[in-house]
């Protein structure tokens, strides 16, 4: 009986094997119903190609999402896809867990869809003349400002700060005190918990620098310009007063906007409807203000195919992600989520079209990729960025000086990375 | 005959717990030991034997020292006062007074709730200017102080939870360790009449002392142990100001994927909780008195 129950079984799994299967890891990072976005694509596509069965696994933060990847890869049954950080490439490659896209791509159709994405958002997923990652849930840090404040201090409330000065001076109008000195209220937040070096490479990237280089393989923390950069955050809460001192947390940063205890603040456009659902006043999004030039790191996750899976499955996987990053679908997945479309003809479809209508901030992000770089990513990079996170940290406390933290982060960068220069 | 019957016997009703605690303390003690002796295996390059090269590098490294330090600290922090606000709290819901089932009910939630969520809550009454705290602060006129955010705070500030998590835990086994004193041991000081200090002194505080061993031994391990609130509260910075041990182990282990050093690192670990337990065990065990 039981030996039956066994044939039937196995039988019953062959002829799903004639289908193919493909797992996909992916994670949430942001608020709203991913989950069911999720679920309503790989049904959507199912729907559409009937050969191929896609099975969505919700694998819990970024940095959750990484550790069960590569621990399953260590255990030999990694997911054939996933959604995992664009800055997890390097790290990715060095553990030999992934495979570049590149073998997929045959026909001139594809690499015209390879060309369609923003080339901001390609410069996280392709190193080494290979791609590596394909841009899926992306996002950039944007200036949030709330217009009401604004009008109160005397200030356009339709105008954000342009330049680092303007954002200076605004915010030194909207910072206010009560009878015994204790700031009522903030003029600008930028959050410095966790991942500071994330909105660190708005500042040095406003200073026209650069922190590492194209291999990923060195690191540019004590450069005078980063230097210049870091003091220049630091001086936003010691020279000018008009930021709270010490680290300021991600995770309220949202909640203190909304509580008008800060009257600008930069954070993800991930956040964008977040904001839109709790703000109870008129809010404004723009820009990160421009230093020698603009500038913010772009941020967010890629798709990745992992080496350990079939031929079927590897083209079912290819599939299924032309398929999701078409352009009414990469519309789509950008006004639920609050990400931003990934290709620039996702723009031009009539949803977007109308929700950029009803709602232009939905845009500003888009309008400031072409100033976008590269997140800060490198061999053995969580270690790589938290020497610098650790330096920054320092140097917003006031325990180190601006250069005294980046040099020390800058040496305990090169001792990681020096095994990886060829 | 009969005596190798009862001792396979003996043997067999051992082998479960014997092989749960090989497989699951034993082996992993021992494979941890092992691995730290070995490079950690990449693709490009396979696990090589390096002999003390690990524990060389952690003398090295000041985030360990920082983390070993900081884990000192809140040890020293958290220890005494949740056992005293333990045993102070059993004491006074131990009474006859009106609301004690609700009381002792308040004093355990914190037990019972999970420690993410609880650090979601505490992060927001933590935070500058309308926190809960601030609020309270600011009412008296004191200046606003980021808690979470300056260097100086932050550990004291994971101290507070986790006191505030463990006292009510640790009030339970006082609080059935004070039902099981013999009344008549109270009764017979009355009549001698002692007063409420020497009570406590020469009857309670000695009958107690063997929940105190239990309890001490526990908030030890628990002081290297609980780490989830610093996930959620501070992920170890301001610049590894929060940085406990096993907080770092799992950096190492889980985002470096360092394991050889993690594994070394968790050996120092293994080795400080072990020594530490020996110790209790040994002084203290003299000058408790069972029944």
């Amino acid at each position: 009986m039981k030996k039956l129950l066994f044939a039937v079984l196995a039988a019953l799994s062959f002829a799903a094997q004639a289908q193919t299967e493909i797992s996909f890891y992916y994670p949430v990072a942001v608020g709203g119903p991913i989950t069911k976005i999720i679920d309503g694509l790989a049904a959507g596509f199912e729907k559409e190609n009937p050969g191929i069965k896609v099975k969505p696994i919700y694998s819990g933060t970024y940095q959750e999402s990484i550790v069960k990847a590569l621990t399953a890869n260590k255990a030999g049954d990694p997911p054939v896809l996933s959604v995992l950080l664009s800055t997890d490439m390097y790290s990715l490659i060095d553990e030999d867990a992934i495979m570049p896209w590149d073998e997929l791509i045959k026909a001139d159709a594809d690499r015209a869809w390879l060309k369609s994405f923003f080339p901001g958002f390609m410069e996280n997923s392709q190193t080494g003349g290979k791609t590596w990652g394909v841009p899926f849930q992306r996002s950039t840090i944007v200036l949030y400002w709330n217009k009401e404040l604004f009008k109160d201090a005397g200030l356009d409330p339709n105008k954000a700060p342009a330049s680092w000065n303007e954002m200076v001076d605004f915010a030194k109008k909207l910072t206010k005190k009560d009878g015994s000195g204790n700031v009522s209220q903030w003029g600008v937040q930028v959050p410095s918990s966790g991942f500071p070096y994330w909105l660190f490479q708005g500042f040095t990237t406003q200073n026209n620098v650069i922190l590492m280089s194209k291999d990923g393989a060195r690191t540019f923390y004590d450069n005078p310009a980063v230097i210049e950069a870091l003091q220049f955050w630091v001086d936003l809460s010691r020279k000018h007063g008009v930021m709270k001192p010490g680290i300021i947390e991600w995770g309220t940063t949202p909640r203190d906007f909304f509580e008008k205890k800060v009257a600008m603040m930069w954070t993800t456009t991930g956040n964008l409807t977040n904001v839109r659902t709790n703000a109870k006043f008129d809010f404004g999004v723009a820009m990160l203000p421009q230093g020698k030039r603009r500038g913010t790191p772009t941020g967010g996750g890629n798709f990745y195919l992992f080496k350990k899976s079939t031929p079927a499955q590897r083209e079912a996987a290819f599939k299924f992600v032309r398929w999701t990053t078409s352009p009414e679908r990469a519309a789509q997945w950008g006004i639920e989520t609050g990400y931003v479309a990934v290709r620039g003809d996702a723009w031009d479809t009539p949803e977007m079209k109308k929700y950029v209508q009803g709602f232009p901030q939905a845009a500003v992000a888009r309008d400031q990729l072409q100033y976008a770089v590269a997140e800060l990513s490198t061999h053995d990079n969580q270690r790589v960025t938290k020497a610098l996170n650790d330096g920054l940290q320092a140097a917003l406390t006031g325990t180190k000086t601006p250069e005294a933290a980046m040099k020390d982060a800058q040496r305990e960068a090169e001792r990681i990375l020096k095994p990886y220069r060829k | 005959m009969n005596r190798v019957t009862a001792q396979v016997h003996g043997w067999l009703l051992l082998l479960p717990a014997a092989v749960l605690l090989a497989v699951f303390t034993h082996y992993p003690a021992g494979a941890t030991l092992w691995h730290s002796l070995f490079s950690t295996p990449k693709p490009s390059r396979p696990a090589v034997f390096v002999g003390l090269d690990n524990y060389a590098a952690m003398l090295e490294d000041p985030v360990f020292w920082e983390s070993l330090a900081n884990n000192l600290w809140f040890a020293l922090g958290t220890i005494p006062v949740s056992i005293g606000l333990a045993l102070l709290m059993a004491i006074w819901v131990n009474g006859r007074l009106a609301g004690r089932g609700f009381l002792r009910l308040a004093y355990f939630t914190p037990t019972v709730l999970p420690m993410i969520a609880v650090a979601n809550i505490w992060l927001f009454f933590f935070t500058p200017q309308y926190g809960l705290l601030e609020q309270l602060t600011g009412s008296l006129g004191l200046p606003n102080h980021n808690w979470l955010g300056s260097r100086n705070t932050a550990l004291g500030c994971l101290v507070v939870v986790t006191i505030w998590k463990e006292a009510g835990f640790f009030m339970i086994f006082y609080l059935a360790a004070l039902q099981a004193v013999p009344p008549n041991l109270y009764e017979a000081a009355r009549i001698e009449g002692a007063g409420a200090w020497t009570v406590f002194r020469r009857i309670t505080f000695p009958l107690l002392m063997p929940t105190t061993l239990f309890v001490l031994v526990n908030a030890v391990i628990n002081s290297f142990r609980l780490v989830d609130h610093i996930v959620v509260m501070t992920k170890g910075g301001p610049d590894n100001a929060t940085s406990l041990l096993l907080y770092y182990i799992y950096d190492v282990g889980f985002k470096f994927w360092d394991s050889a050093y993690a594994a070394a690192l968790t050996l120092v670990l293994l080795v400080i909780l072990g020594a530490s337990a020996l110790i209790q065990f040994v002084f203290l065990e003299k000058r408790i008195h069972y029944r």
